[in-house]
């Protein structure tokens, strides 16, 4: 009984207080009435489990073909990376996650250690074992790779790049020599001016002309260098935020103890900076890891790229392939990109009560 | 005095003290090396560019500006043919990427003012239903949100035949949206000056209103008066007119429909991402903007005796409108690179034609390239400029 009159307390607070916000209550009501139902008769009610090939899917009344991600998930998540060498990736995948997590849970020691692996050794791990070439080690040239393989070099390259570049262009901008400063400044205003597809253009179209005869890079390589210039004009501006919340005070007494330089960017000014900033960091790597998805533009196979690619296969041409596909997919980058801004919520909590206590 | 004499001498370069312990020696060294790499950097890149056209034997200088396109365009605002220059196409394209950019200006802009005003209601239904709009959209790419329109939903749309009916005389199939076309007459011209009358009327009589109110602390309605005049005089007009709705109707023909506005399918599609998109993004500004008034000052209003609509417009919002307009432009800014997304479904915006189209056929890739990056350059510039401008005129002035 008692429970019933709070419930009704709280739907009169909070939903019906006066005659206006009662209305709203009811266009809410009514959209979700709408939308709701449809969705779940489209995705659960009447989707198609199982089957094998496109005859499953076909018919009026079929909601959302699930057997079209089933039967690709292997293409999904490698692309056209040759199946007995697949275990390279996991193992690339593995070693990636053995050194982030630790990393992102902040009572566990030896920080310092986990960022060298995770910054230094880890890149160089994953490209040894994903090219190969090596003994004992196949080579695997980067055409055949796609699908979220392609989704997390990108990112993480442009991740691994952008942050120190990000930073020494922040520097750079605040730096007390003119050049330096004009240098950085142009460099910083010109990347963050111009969209990215632009910059995917010149790294794949214009690049090649200004380089020397017979030398020539990886399509994807190139993406890689364009993708990680143009963050780490983002993340300059990011840090440099950071840099302009630090008082004076701080330059002035790690200079008065006879720090040089770079000892009081790297001891005093940084540390504290990019603490202020963590949240616009997290942004960035975000905005990075939804922009992988344009390398598709200039044809390589990021995860979107490869649904794309399975959906213009005859074997699969379904009414609701794309609607499938794509649901599909922004599951996959909704959860990465979700879960990125939860952790930037939770660090920006803790941090907060370090500070206050 | 003279700690300021000894800095002037250290800066005549005669006196510096070359030495590497000296650290204004060093920074000249510096910025010397930093020119010096620039330098060379850009003489490797001429010098190598140089070579390399002439032996792939690729034309250089803008003279292809002038030479013949050749090919189609689904969508052009202002004249154009096949036998229209790239130099035409590069207009078209640009016209159609500012185009997008203003619609989508509008509408993320007002959608997201109405999500973020919506995320701080205390109706926990509507507050619960923006956050999940923001958090979904947000966090999925917009290119994969464009392609779900414009793949999922537009494409498999039935053929003009069947079309869906949205609104009286307002058609949606697979090949976009039709309309009805308001056609130009005398009653058009009258309605069009009417508005811009009634708008200039209002702005004065707001004018005239607050040099009243300074001098004599009477209050004049003018916000309201001016809404009657800006809504009621174009009525008028029309109405003198007798009140003639000329719509050119769009009627179905064998295949399709005949008159009428066409919307590009494509093109529905890209505004209505960018919107979606870009309107989740704002709706976080405008509540932060909100959230960043404290509550002292709505109760200081109050105390004053401010109803709440005055304390809304005089306290409220002009102290969130400074917080909220920096990270606004740039998110405007963004949706405008972001129309660039345009070539991904065909949308013939400046990338996707100019870009695209004409680097395939002329080679020029240095040239196109740099055109169109330059562009969107200035439209950046433009931008932040006029914003700064802006900015600068409601930021707080310090004592």
């Amino acid at each position: 009984m008692a429970s019933v009159t709070t419930a009704a307390k709280w739907l009169r607070r909070n939903l019906f207080p006066n005659w206006w916000n009662g209305a709203l209550t009811i266009a809410a009501l009514y959209i979700l009435w709408i939308s709701v139902p449809a969705l779940v008769d489209w995705a659960f009610i009447h989707a198609v489990w199982s089957g094998e090939g496109r005859e499953a899917c076909i018919g009026p009344d079929k909601g959302a073909c699930w057997p079209f991600v089933t039967a690709n998930i292997d293409q999904f998540i490698y692309g056209r990376y040759p199946v007995e060498e697949r275990w390279r990736v996991d193992v690339a995948f593995l070693l990636g996650v053995v050194g982030l997590v630790p990393m992102l849970i902040p009572s566990l020691p030896q920080k310092r250690w986990n960022a060298v692996y995770l910054l230094v050794a880890y890149p160089l791990i994953a490209f040894v074992l994903l090219v190969g070439d090596r003994p004992g080690l196949v080579r695997v040239d980067t055409d055949l790779w796609g699908g979220l393989l392609v989704t997390l070099v990108v990112a993480v390259t442009g991740i691994v790049a952008s942050f120190p570049l990000g930073i020494l262009l922040a520097l750079g901008r605040r730096s007390e020599m003119p050049v330096i400063r004009a240098l950085s400044v142009t460099f910083i205003e010109f990347w963050r001016g111009v969209p990215l597809v632009t910059v995917l253009f010149m790294a794949t179209v214009m690049l090649p002309l200004f380089l020397p005869e017979g030398v020539s890079f990886d399509n994807l390589l190139r993406c890689l260098i364009g993708v990680a210039i143009f963050s780490s004009a983002y993340m300059a501006e990011v840090v440099r935020g950071g840099l302009q919340a630090i008082p004076r005070g701080q330059y002035e007494a790690a200079r008065a103890v006879g720090m040089s330089y770079w000892q009081t960017m790297g001891l005093i000014v940084l540390p504290q900076a990019l603490r202020h900033v963590i949240p616009g960091i997290v942004n960035t790597f975000i905005g990075l890891f939804k922009d992988t998805t344009l390398v598709l533009i200039v044809g390589i196979f990021d995860l979107l790229g490869q649904v794309r690619a399975q959906l213009s296969d005859p074997n699969w041409a379904v009414p609701q392939g794309a609607a499938t596909g794509y649901v599909f997919a922004a599951a996959v980058f909704w959860i990465f990109c979700f879960g990125m801004s939860r952790y930037s919520v939770f660090m920006e909590r803790r941090l907060n009560t370090g500070s206050r206590k | 005095m003279s700690e300021q004499g000894a800095r002037m001498e250290n800066r005549r370069p005669a006196k510096v003290q070359w030495s590497w312990t000296n650290p204004k020696a060093r920074a000249i060294v510096y910025q010397v090396l930093a020119i010096a790499g620039v330098a060379f950097a850009l003489w490797f890149f001429v010098s190598t560019a140089r070579d390399n056209l002439a032996r792939q034997h690729i034309a250089s200088g803008f003279g292809f500006l002038d030479h013949t396109a050749g090919f189609g365009i689904v969508q052009t605002l202002i004249p154009y043919s096949e036998e229209s220059s790239y130099g035409r196409v590069f207009l078209v394209g640009l016209a159609n990427t500012l185009l997008v950019a203003v619609l989508g200006t509008i509408f993320a802009t007002t959608l997201g003012f109405v999500i973020g005003v919506a995320r701080l209601s205390r109706n926990w239904l509507v507050a619960r239903l923006a956050a999940v709009y923001v958090e979904t959209l947000r966090n999925i790419p917009l290119l994969l949100q464009l392609f779900f329109w414009y793949f999922a939903i537009l494409r498999p749309l039935p053929v003009p035949k069947e079309s869906l009916v949205l609104l009286p005389g307002v058609f949606l199939n697979n090949r976009g949206v039709v309309l009805p076309r308001p056609e130009f007459t005398s009653s058009t011209l009258a309605f069009v000056v009417a508005l811009v009358v009634a708008i200039v009327g209002a702005a004065g009589l707001r004018r005239w209103a607050r040099v009243r109110q300074l001098r004599t602390g009477e209050i004049f309605p003018a916000g309201r008066a001016g809404a009657a005049l800006v809504v009621g005089l174009p009525l008028l007009a029309w109405i003198g007119f007798g009140a003639p709705l000329a719509f050119e109707h769009p009627t179905l023909g064998a295949f399709d429909f005949i008159g009428g506005w066409r919307l590009l399918p494509e093109f529905v599609a890209l505004v209505f991402g960018l919107s979606l998109y870009t309107a989740a993004f704002i709706a976080e500004i405008v509540r932060a903007g909100i959230q960043s008034v404290s509550k002292g000052q709505t109760e200081a209003a109050y105390a004053l005796g401010l109803p709440v609509g005055a304390t809304l417009r005089l306290v409220v919002i002009p102290q969130a409108l400074r917080v909220i307009i920096p990270p606004l432009t740039s998110q405007i800014l963004n949706l405008t690179k972001n129309s660039s997304l345009a070539v991904a479904i065909a949308y013939p915006d400046l990338v996707s034609i100019f870009a695209g189209t004409v680097l395939n056929q002329t080679g020029q890739a240095i040239e196109v390239i740099s055109i169109t990056m330059a562009v969107y350059l200035v439209i950046s510039l433009a931008t932040s400029l006029a914003m700064n401008l802006y900015n600068a005129r409601v930021a707080i002035v310090e004592r």
